[in-house]
């Protein structure tokens, strides 16, 4: 059995904790939350240790994993004191606001031989894993274009203020929501060699960014558009998808389906032929032992147990690949604050009226 | 109960398989009188009862049910709630407490605020609780709810947190103060049943997916078979065609084969659909293994 504990109890640490409590492999020795709430409920529930401050959790339960769910900004401070006691690290995402940390993390859990792994759950979505192997079979050609999109209603009004809508903690569209299509994207191609045209857009928020569009270069001649929308009502819930064309054809994927045009049978993989492919997420998944919110949530989780047992230490969605989407992000931000201002309509009204 | 029970998420725009399906069905759905008329063809063709979401376009439904109850008198609603996005987007909008404080009515605040200040005080889950269950339930003022069902992301998060008490207070809460049977949707049948003996509800009803390819049935077909061949509860089976995965006649053949299956939810979008489908299943029920099997096999 692995000894397990989680720190942080929030929207993402309560769907952990009731996914890997029933884990076969996992015996849950502890949970850590401020909320002293919370904590009375889930102890009087369940039985479970509880603390409020995880360094005591980490020396009294001595456990060998722990998942870290608390806000992003304080991500970097209970992940050091984890590997400080060897111990093997699920993190949340984005892993730290400053890459340079993300990086320095990266380094030290893999120089301890810890399986380190942020939770971008999309790399664990069927209909992306097989986008990512057509794309890696070079079943469409060359890919000369990227869009990648989500959307979503998380803020819809000019009110309200969490964590998740103040930047400087790690919220708002770019850390949310933006993201795990980057994530993609870097997943699929490595990282851009270039980042630009990057607009960070208010649209009720006062704190933080509602929309994200932003255009990456690569130096193989790709390029890859980004276009994310949190404040977008029409959606019932957060949407993912990512079209890509290349020489030889065309896939899109989202969470439900993998559809696939290829304009020649020579080149097919197994399954596929000329014209349109589409494979769906009931053929495609694989079945999970407990289903909570999607089964990628608990594959996720089920893979960083099996490689704490297997003693796979290259696993995916590693700390230095989070790393690498951070650093987009920031370089995103960069570009973003670098930008010239185009003039306000207000202004633009003043010029007219002047050369009149 | 009834055999065949109407869903509601064609209505609302979801679709397990297609985005562009689930925009389709949004698109076509977003008057209430399209899901008026799609009810009435479901209500004439024999089937009365109305498994649905608490989504806040439902409360329409039964404003119109309400209002015209000579032409509505079978008509039989089966709540399931909460309508979970609402919470979660309201809690990554404005944190835990800020969003209870939004979705609990502003016509029982004082009720509320007494009722949920004592349960924070007393760290208790019960009053809370069941003030969320009053406040969705309000749309419903009424009309005839013979079983309320606890939604899947909720009914298997409390699964997944071991929080056995939750499944007893919303037991007690909707049999006491609504005179209804409590009902539960999963992922995680076989899970779940010994959770609810744990709470001690006997012989609950319990909803999940059971389909040919085993989508969304966590354990594994086998476990499902065993669980519904031994276990005390009614079991409705959902997501029969997998979102279209099977075709239908092998689907409906499949399911209707379940050993004690008491009802089948399925959704439809039109009157043609409607009337197949309850076709398939009048022919193909009677082959089910019969709901006292597991007596007089014991």
């Amino acid at each position: 059995m692995i000894r397990i504990c989680v720190v942080g109890l929030g929207k993402m640490g309560l769907s952990h904790l009731s996914i890997i409590r029933v884990h076969p492999a996992a015996q849950l020795v502890g949970v850590c939350d401020l909320s002293k709430y919370f904590l009375d409920v889930l102890k009087k529930a369940s039985g479970v240790a509880t603390f409020t401050d995880y360094e005591k959790m980490f020396a009294e339960t001595k456990p060998d994993a722990v998942i870290v769910a608390v806000p992003s900004r304080f991500h970097a401070g209970v992940v050091k004191a984890a590997l400080k006691h060897r111990v093997h690290v699920f993190c949340e995402k984005p892993f730290c606001l400053d890459w340079g940390e993300s990086a320095k993390l990266a380094s030290e859990a893999d120089g301890a031989g810890l399986v380190n792994q942020i939770g971008y759950h999309y790399r664990f979505v069927a209909a992306f894993q097989e986008m990512q192997k057509l794309i890696e079979l070079g079943s469409i050609g060359k890919i000369s274009h990227v869009l990648a999109e989500a959307y979503g209603p998380v803020v819809l009004h000019s009110k309200g203020s969490t964590w998740r809508t103040k930047k400087e903690e790690g919220g708002g569209c770019l850390y949310d929501y933006a993201a795990h299509p980057v994530n993609l994207l870097n997943w699929f191609f490595g990282m851009p060699d270039q980042v630009g045209e990057t607009v960070l857009g208010q649209l009720f928020s006062s704190q933080t960014d509602d929309e994200v569009y932003s255009t990456f270069r690569y130096r193989n001649g790709l390029s890859a558009q980004l276009s994310v929308n949190w404040s977008d009502e029409s959606c019932r819930k957060m949407t993912v998808k990512v079209s890509a064309w290349g020489t030889l054809g065309k896939i899109c994927a989202d969470r439900q389906e993998c559809q696939v045009y290829l304009r020649d049978a020579a080149n097919a993989p197994a399954g596929y032929g000329k014209g349109w492919t589409v494979r769906y997420t009931t053929e495609l998944t694989q079945p999970v032992w407990f289903y909570l919110r999607g089964e990628e949530y608990s594959a996720q989780l089920d893979y960083f147990m099996r490689c704490i047992e297997s003693g796979e230490r290259k696993n995916l969605n590693s700390f230095s690949s989070a790393a690498e989407t951070d650093r987009v992000l920031s370089m995103m931000v960069e570009d973003a604050r670098s930008a010239p201002q185009v003039p306000r309509k207000a202004d633009v009204g003043v010029n007219v009226a002047a050369r009149v | 109960m009834d055999k065949l029970l109407f869903g509601d998420n064609q209505f609302f725009g979801i679709n397990h398989m297609s985005e562009e399906k689930a925009r389709a069905q949004a698109i076509r759905f977003q008057h209430t009188q399209a899901i008026l008329d799609v009810l009435d063809a479901a209500y004439d063709e024999g089937i009365r009862t109305f498994m649905c979401t608490t989504h806040e376009r439902v409360a329409q439904i039964c404003d119109h049910v309400r209002k015209n109850p000579g032409r509505y008198s079978e008509f039989v609603f089966y709540p399931g709630m909460p309508y979970a996005h609402k919470y979660a987007n309201a809690a990554t909008e404005e944190g835990m407490l800020g969003m209870l404080k939004r979705l609990i009515p502003a016509e029982g605040i004082l009720n509320a605020l007494f009722r949920g200040g004592m349960s924070l005080a007393a760290k208790d889950i019960d009053g809370i609780t069941t003030l969320l269950i009053d406040a969705e339930m309000k749309m419903f003022d009424g009309l005839n709810t013979p079983v309320i069902f606890l939604q899947n992301v909720v009914t298997d998060l409390l699964l997944g947190l071991g929080i056995t008490d939750a499944f007893s207070i919303f037991a007690e809460h909707v049999r006491k103060r609504y005179g209804a049977e409590p009902g539960f949707i999963t992922m995680n049948l076989p899970m779940l049943l010994d959770m609810l003996d744990k709470a001690g509800i006997d012989n609950p009803i319990v909803c999940s997916s059971i389909n040919k390819v085993g989508f969304r049935m966590c354990g594994g077909i086998e476990a499902y078979d065993e669980a519904m061949r031994r276990r005390k509860f009614r079991a409705i089976a959902m997501s029969v065609l997998a979102s279209g995965a099977i075709p239908p006649r092998e689907a409906v053949e499949w399911v209707c084969a379940r050993p004690n299956l008491q009802a089948i939810v399925f959704g439809a979008s039109g009157a043609s659909n409607i009337r197949s489908f309850r076709k398939m299943v009048d022919e193909y029920w009677n082959n089910k293994v019969p709901a006292n099997a597991q007596l007089t096999s014991a």
